[in-house]
């Protein structure tokens, strides 16, 4: 029997709210989280919206040796792994130190904090770099951080998929736990909203031009025109069943399923592989088509993607076969956060049957979706599909079940 | 568990010195060194002035004007050590289910060359903050995401199944091979292309590691800079390169007539929660990551013939694992060769973890054990057999090779012939 992974606390922040109580109130309720970036000036670039976290200050939540050390996305990674263990009344000072691993995921690091410090090797000298360069900005960062805050000394990882790879990293983490680590921490915060970062993202031509924050980033409508990107995530509390069981916590629901695949090379004219990563987490989760209530799309805002992923799905689950939803459209797409952040979602929609809407989108009927648009839909919710894709084609799929 | 065992069938090496698997395993049996005065760029102003520079030439490896255009040099380096394993195991992959062969790399640091030119043109020399995006090159969101390596690698070997990079720095050459076992052995994947690249020798990179003196000051002599276990040690010298496997489950392997280098028995990490730099003396979680792996390749720490050691020459590392060795293997630490192959091709970060399993398989092949260069200078708190100077011809079954970096990561791998009697 394989060991039943389950998720028992959340910690969040997001665009359009910041702790888990403010992210739904704001999701379930369609409140917009994209703006025009205020972090630097963005009027040179031909982009100028993204998703930020309103109201993080992270003095009010670490110590203040740790604050020349981090980029925000760790500081965020840090803050959101407290709430997520006081979520799961999980205090790590009381379990044995190997039985608790991290398993973050990322895409681009501590970008914000690598361009200060190229900027200081460039206009000043090599002298002036930062001691801390040498592992604020490398990938590895949030994990190791998250692990010596807390004490974490069990088997650890981190996973680089692009935007799949928050998924990616979650389904590491329940690796870990069936091999016999009773806790990880897993999920992942991201974000590179700094100019060296904005210029990055723009290079692979897929952010909007638009100015307009409610008519930027709409995925599956005839006026998709790229997406807005965004910082933040989620970071869970994974464990397994019995440990949640054992020490009688509060269980959100179960990671049951999960595949991944690779897209073939450009121009080779093979099948996209999203539709086999679906496939292979249902089977995983043992669950049919039918069996799936709402799916949390990937909803990439690019006309091409957005094509893809409508025939994945209409494959699976037939035209117009299940809800299918982005919240997303309210804070950008976070990297590699946004998987964990949706996982989120899913688990938050299962306790008030409630599927979030995806906002300010008018449905393409060519997409043949059920897309839930503008209002919350009421509905009975025992298990979620959740998609992620990687620029370049990687694909991940998860599947969450409710509780009980 | 389904009992699935994971044998490597394809080796390719890219190294300082090393170009090529035939190459590498020349250098590390003569004792040679790969270390330098840095060339790839003017090392006056830094406080470290050596390097292990690879002379690498994309074009001659067979990478098309595009290829090169668009990848960091990391990404050349993977993508031309994958397609030397794929030759080597002989394996026709487009006979396989392509959901079923997948891809790990692992890097450090990404495309942190890349990057560091990049924002050398688009702040022009740091007169810049609001960096100006008409200066980029075209593929500028290759170098900010180093997924885009694992992508590179599975588009050229046409894999379809689980793809990624794994980055959990200096132990990600170890971690990606790991995860890529992890795959197999629960039957996710049938054959997986796995291994590390780094190509760091940049001025930011130099510029850090000056920062926290992790890297050698030493200049006198830039062929013997790099000094694992010599008393007189001072630091690491950085390198660059890629190690890639082609891994298969055992019976698979067998059935296809497979020539089998060594069987992927044990793997483990841990973390020591402590510092992002710092290691405590008592090498207390890398013992816990060895018992693991040796306890999941089901074997006792006796049975272990060599020990590839992190070895990277600072003075914390090296006494650090040592203790470690100790620990885990008691007194056989001390009958047990123990050698760092960094003397030689230097710490190429997130590559080196990968070069230093190639490094293993290939002193099973031969069975002779790699030396630790530059070592003259007894320690005392370095009490093990080092294998100074030069490589030793012995019976190699069983090999422990071990990892350790920033962030507080702590991983070992157990290589084994795969028809050793399991204990």
């Amino acid at each position: 029997m394989t060991t039943s992974v389950v998720v028992t606390g959340l910690g969040i922040a997001a665009p359009n709210g910041l702790g888990t109580r403010e992210y739904w109130e704001a999701t379930r309720n369609g409140k917009n989280g994209i703006g025009r970036v205020t972090r630097f000036d963005p009027s040179s670039y031909p982009s100028t919206l993204a998703g930020e976290v309103p109201g993080f200050v992270a003095e009010d939540h670490l110590p203040s040796r740790l604050l020349p050390q981090t980029d925000r996305m760790t500081r965020m990674a840090l803050v959101a792994t407290d709430w997520a263990l006081q979520d799961a009344d999980i205090d790590p000072a009381e379990l044995p130190a190997y039985d608790m691993g991290v398993v973050t995921a990322s895409s681009s690091g501590g970008f914000e904090f690598g361009q200060n410090e190229l900027q200081k090797l460039w206009s000043q000298g090599s002298q002036y770099v930062s001691a801390y360069q040498s592992f604020a900005w490398f990938y590895a960062v949030n994990s190791g951080q998250i692990s010596i805050r807390n004490g974490m000394k069990g088997p650890s990882g981190v996973i680089v998929s692009d935007e799949a790879g928050g998924l990616d990293a979650v389904a590491h983490g329940r690796r870990l736990i069936r091999k016999g680590t009773p806790v990880v921490v897993s999920g992942s915060i991201d974000a590179s909203i700094c100019p060296w970062g904005w210029v990055a993202q723009q290079a692979a031509g897929r952010l909007t031009r638009s100015t307009e924050p409610t008519r930027a980033y709409l995925p599956f409508d005839a006026e998709a025109s790229g997406y807005v990107p965004g910082e933040g995530g989620a970071i869970l509390i994974m464990e397994s069943a019995e440990s949640a069981r054992e020490r009688g916590a509060r269980v959100y629901g179960e990671i049951s399923g999960y595949g991944s695949t690779f897209d073939p090379k450009p121009g080779s004219g093979r099948e996209p592989a999203l539709r086999k990563a679906i496939e292979l987490a249902l089977a995983d989760a043992d669950l049919t088509p039918g069996d799936i209530d709402v799916v949390f799309a990937d909803a990439a805002g690019v006309p091409e993607l957005d094509r893809i992923e409508a025939e994945a799905l209409t494959a699976v689950f037939g035209a117009r076969g299940v809800p299918v939803t982005a919240p997303k459209t309210m804070t950008g797409r976070l990297y590699s956060g946004a998987g964990p952040l949706d996982i989120a979602s899913a688990l938050l929609a299962f306790e008030e049957g409630l599927i979030p809407p995806t906002v300010h989108v008018t449905a393409d009927d060519d997409y043949a979706l059920d897309l839930v648009v503008d209002r919350p839909r009421q509905a009975p919710l025992r298990a979620a599909l959740v998609v992620a894709r990687g620029y370049g084609g990687f694909n991940s799929a998860v599947v969450v079940r409710a509780a009980g | 568990m389904t009992g699935r065992r994971v044998v490597i069938t394809g080796i390719e090496v890219l190294a300082p010195g090393g170009v090529g698997r035939e190459n590498f395993w020349n250098l590390l049996s003569e004792g040679r060194t790969a270390t330098r005065g840095i060339t790839f760029f003017d090392p006056a102003p830094y406080r470290s002035k050596v390097a292990a520079e690879m002379d690498f030439d994309p074009e001659a490896h067979g990478l098309t004007p595009h290829e090169i255009r668009r990848m960091d040099r990391a990404a050349q380096f993977a993508v031309v050590a994958a397609r030397g394993a794929v030759a080597d195991s002989g394996i026709e992959l487009q006979a396989y289910d392509p959901y079923r062969v997948g891809v790990t790399i692992g890097s450090a640091v990404g495309a942190t060359m890349g990057l560091d030119e990049e924002y050398k043109v688009v702040s022009d020399g740091g007169r810049l903050h609001l960096v100006d995006h008409e200066y980029a090159v075209p593929h500028l969101y290759n170098y900010l995401v180093p997924s885009s390596f694992a992508a590179e690698v599975a588009w050229d070997a046409g894999a379809q199944g689980p793809s990624t990079v794994v980055s959990t720095g200096c132990t990600s050459g170890i971690d990606s091979v790991g995860h890529a076992v992890e795959l197999i052995r629960e039957g996710t994947a049938d054959v997986m292309i796995a291994g590390s690249s780094d190509a760091p020798i940049s001025p930011i990179t130099m510029a850090c590691f000056d920062a926290i003196k992790a890297t050698t000051p030493r200049y006198d002599a830039p062929e013997s800079a790099s000094r694992p276990f010599d008393g007189t040690r001072n630091g690491f010298v950085l390198g660059e390169g890629a190690a890639v496997f082609v891994l298969e489950e055992l019976e698979h392997a067998r059935k296809r007539g497979a020539h089998i280098y060594a069987e992927i028995a044990g793997y483990a990490t841990r973390s020591n929660a402590y510092h992002m730099t710092g290691l405590r003396p008592d090498g207390a979680e890398m013992a816990e990551a060895i018992d693991t792996a040796l306890a999941e390749a089901r074997m006792n720490p006796t049975a272990i013939d060599y020990i590839n050691a992190h070895g990277s020459g600072t003075k914390q590392n090296d006494r650090h694992e040592t203790a470690a060795f100790k620990r885990s293997l008691g007194e056989h630490a001390y009958r047990t060769p123990v050698s760092s192959i960094k003397s030689m091709v230097g710490h190429s970060l997130g590559a080196i973890g990968s070069i230093e399993i190639a490094a293993s398989a290939l002193a099973m092949e031969h069975n002779v054990v790699p030396p630790t260069a530059n070592l003259h200078t007894p320690d005392p708190e370095c009490d093990l057999d080092y294998v100074p100077l030069v490589a030793r011809e012995q019976l190699t079954d069983a090999v422990l090779t071990v990892g350790s970096g920033f962030g507080g990561f702590q991983s070992a791998m157990v290589l084994a012939r795969p028809e050793r009697s399991v204990a």
